[in-house]
């Protein structure tokens, strides 16, 4: 199986699915110009052309609704945000419209569309191109949420969610398109709703999706150094959300910590807690931690931005406080000069 | 623009009967209305019939069409189910939504009555959408959006005009202009009631102001202007000039100038359309009697049938929220 980046796996899921089904379109700001919205549309336009493959005015409100009509009549549009704030412009045509329409009509149509959002992250992206507002969307009945971490799910899901009859929220993190994992050519597909336990252990169980999944790795393998190893769920799909997996581990482990990309207050993560308090309270022997972002909007400076984000060194001390363990700043070692606000050191941007 | 209009023969008669009977709908819905067995928001066309009696009579099955909360008359004269639609007011398993609508949710795909929404200028790009989607599919198939003045004043509007230009769709855009949106007239919220088409002129778009009342008259001029768009592919835009005689929602009427309220009723069009007839020998008043009674008599079979039918069932709550392979009608 080649080896290839995240952004490239989105490419070939469009590929994929373009090539098995003709009405399959791509349609946003910048999909078939020259950047290529990060090379996830690369040549696509010279494979479908421009009929398939297509531009769009700054009209995101209107366009959600008019791929919203074009559904009703047998095309399967995929639109492209490039910042998933933007998409914040279409809301009465995602939450009121798009979400509701098979219900309110009762089940004579759907709206088989792929809203792909794109998250942004460090390099001062600032309180507008970064925020992850999934959970808002996981809020509205008839919404599907999903949250690829990895290069092969994110090919595996984007074809899920194309083929899906309803509108689905694919949620990009634009640190992830970098990363890359094997994925295998041709068609194949993650179901939605199939959480993915990445790593078991019985200490304790760590809930994450999309870039927590990576925080999550890294603190796993730090865990593991001192003896400590968890049982890592990467949720994958956050809309209908599967909890039989999560319930199933903190049944063994008695303990849990939730990493999340979103804010902490009424967030995602108190979803997760709420579910396994209401559904296996008895099995918890410590109260549960959730890891997310502070509440406060998400600063320009590389100087804050180094303690806005949740670490690796969060979740290790998550684990380490269930476990009984002592910890300390996770903040300690950081310094101004260190900028973690790049996913690398040799990367020097732009997004 | 190539007009056809002298050439286009319009059934007055049966015309005139579809103007009555969208009326006599509406009129038995007032009359029901305090019951409080129709437990939804109504909002009524009353004197506002003319305009889509007067456009479907153009318009052919296949064609696609979406509207506003106010969209009686649209899905009556698209061809939608009359017992459909009141068996969703009554909120019955038997509604065109299976009582999941109201009022404000009616649709009817087999007549090309793709849906209606009460957000208010939210259907403008989604019947942009169908367009879309049927020259992606090169199809020549019309699509006709419903929609009132106060929509104009959406931003949703003026990016589903730009796209519909940008993309020659096949588009009536259709504003039922009856100078008010909820209960504030258009001289409130507009420099003058110029500004809606000349702001539509500014963008490029083919753009035309009618009479509202004058049904026949109306039917000619759209007529032309469906078998245009239709041959040339490029969006239209309509306003049409009308007048509600209730307020927003609910059959009462709310505080107008009763001056104002008596000028529209005599341009009542309905009974515009009876006196021309009338004088012209096209119809008799022996035959307008009849009308009444075959129309009443639908009307009366499509309430009783109705109220008859069985509310949805408690497992129906969560039906339909996700489409997969075993949700089915």
């Amino acid at each position: 199986m080649p080896v290839i980046p995240y952004s490239q796996a989105i490419r070939d899921g469009l590929y994929e699915a373009m090539k098995a089904d003709d009405s399959v379109i791509v349609i946003g700001q910048g999909v078939p110009d020259a950047s290529q919205t990060y090379g996830t549309t690369s040549g696509l336009i010279d494979h479908f052309g421009a009929d398939r493959v297509l531009e769009m005015p700054i009209s995101e409100a209107s366009m959600v609704g008019i791929i919203l009509g074009a559904s009703l009549v047998s095309i399967r549009p995929v639109m492209v945000f490039a910042r998933m704030e933007f998409a914040v412009l279409a809301m009465d045509q995602i939450v009121n419209q798009a979400a509701k329409w098979h219900y309110m009509f009762a089940g004579g149509d759907s709206v088989p569309i792929v809203l792909r959002m794109i998250v942004g992250r460090g390099w001062g992206q600032g309180a507008q191109h970064a925020q992850s507002l999934h959970n808002w969307f996981a809020h509205v009945p008839g919404l599907k949420v999903v949250m690829p971490s990895t290069a092969y799910d994110a090919k595996g899901l984007l074809i899920s969610s194309i083929e899906d009859p309803n509108p689905v929220i694919f949620v990009e993190h634009r640190w992830l398109h970098y990363t890359t994992s094997n994925v295998p050519d041709g068609l194949y597909r993650i179901p939605i709703g199939s959480p993915n336990l990445i790593r078991t252990g019985k200490h304790a169980t760590v809930v994450a999706s999309s870039y927590s999944t990576i925080d999550a790795i890294k603190a796993s393998e730090i865990l593991l150094k001192e003896g400590i190893d968890i049982d890592l769920i990467d949720l994958r799909t956050i809309a209908p959300l599967n909890d039989a997996m999560i319930l199933e581990s903190v049944k063994k482990t008695g303990r849990l910590v939730v990493c999340d990309q979103g804010h902490l207050t009424s967030g995602f993560s108190a979803e997760i807690v709420a579910r396994v308090t209401e559904k296996a309270f008895k099995d918890l022997k410590e109260a549960p931690i959730r890891i997310a972002l502070p509440d406060c909007p998400t600063p320009t400076t590389r100087a804050l931005s180094n303690y806005f984000y949740p670490m690796p060194e969060h979740i290790v001390n998550a684990v380490r406080q269930q476990l009984g363990l002592k910890n300390q700043d996770p903040f300690l070692n950081v310094k101004p000069k260190d900028y973690l606000d790049s996913p690398n050191k040799e990367f020097v941007g732009p997004f | 623009m190539r007009t056809k209009s002298d050439f286009i023969n319009i059934d007055k008669s049966k015309l005139f009967r579809k103007l009555l009977r969208v009326r006599m709908v509406e009129e038995e819905l007032v009359r029901r209305h305090s019951e409080q067995e129709m437990r939804c928001p109504i909002h009524f066309c009353i004197g506002r019939e003319a305009i889509a009696v007067a456009l479907c009579e153009s318009l052919k099955i296949s064609d696609y069409t979406v509207s506003t909360h106010r969209a009686h008359a649209h899905y009556l004269t698209k061809g939608g189910s009359l017992y459909a639609m009141i068996s969703e007011f009554y909120g019955k398993s038997t509604g065109c939504a299976a009582g999941r609508g109201g009022s404000m949710h009616l649709i009817d795909r087999n007549v090309g009555f793709v849906g209606c929404v009460p957000i208010v200028g939210s259907t403008i790009p989604i019947g942009v959408g169908l367009a879309f989607g049927s020259m992606l599919q090169k199809n020549d198939k019309v699509t006709v959006i419903f929609f009132g003045d106060g929509s104009t004043e959406e931003g949703a509007f003026y990016e589903s005009l730009n796209f519909a230009l940008m993309n020659n769709l096949r588009v009536i855009f259709m504003c039922e202009n009856d100078f008010y949106a909820v209960s504030t007239h258009i001289t409130k919220r507009r420099r003058n009631d110029e500004a809606i088409i000349r702001i539509v002129e500014g963008f490029g778009i083919g753009a035309y102001r009618f009479d509202g009342q004058d049904c026949n008259s109306l039917a000619k001029k759209l007529a032309s202007i469906v078998d245009d768009v239709r041959s040339n592919g490029k969006p239209v835009f309509v306003q049409c000039d009308t007048y509600r005689y209730t307020g927003n929602c609910g059959p009462e009427s709310d505080s107008r100038p009763d001056d104002e309220v008596s000028r529209w009723k005599e341009r009542d069009p309905v009974k515009l359309m009876q006196e021309k007839l009338l004088n012209a020998k096209v119809l008799s008043t022996d035959q307008i009697e009849q009308f009444k009674a075959e129309i009443a008599a639908e009307i009366q079979e499509a309430f009783d049938k109705a109220q008859a039918a069985p509310f949805p069932l408690r497992p129906d709550l969560n039906k339909f929220v996700f489409k997969d392979a075993s949700n089915s009608l």
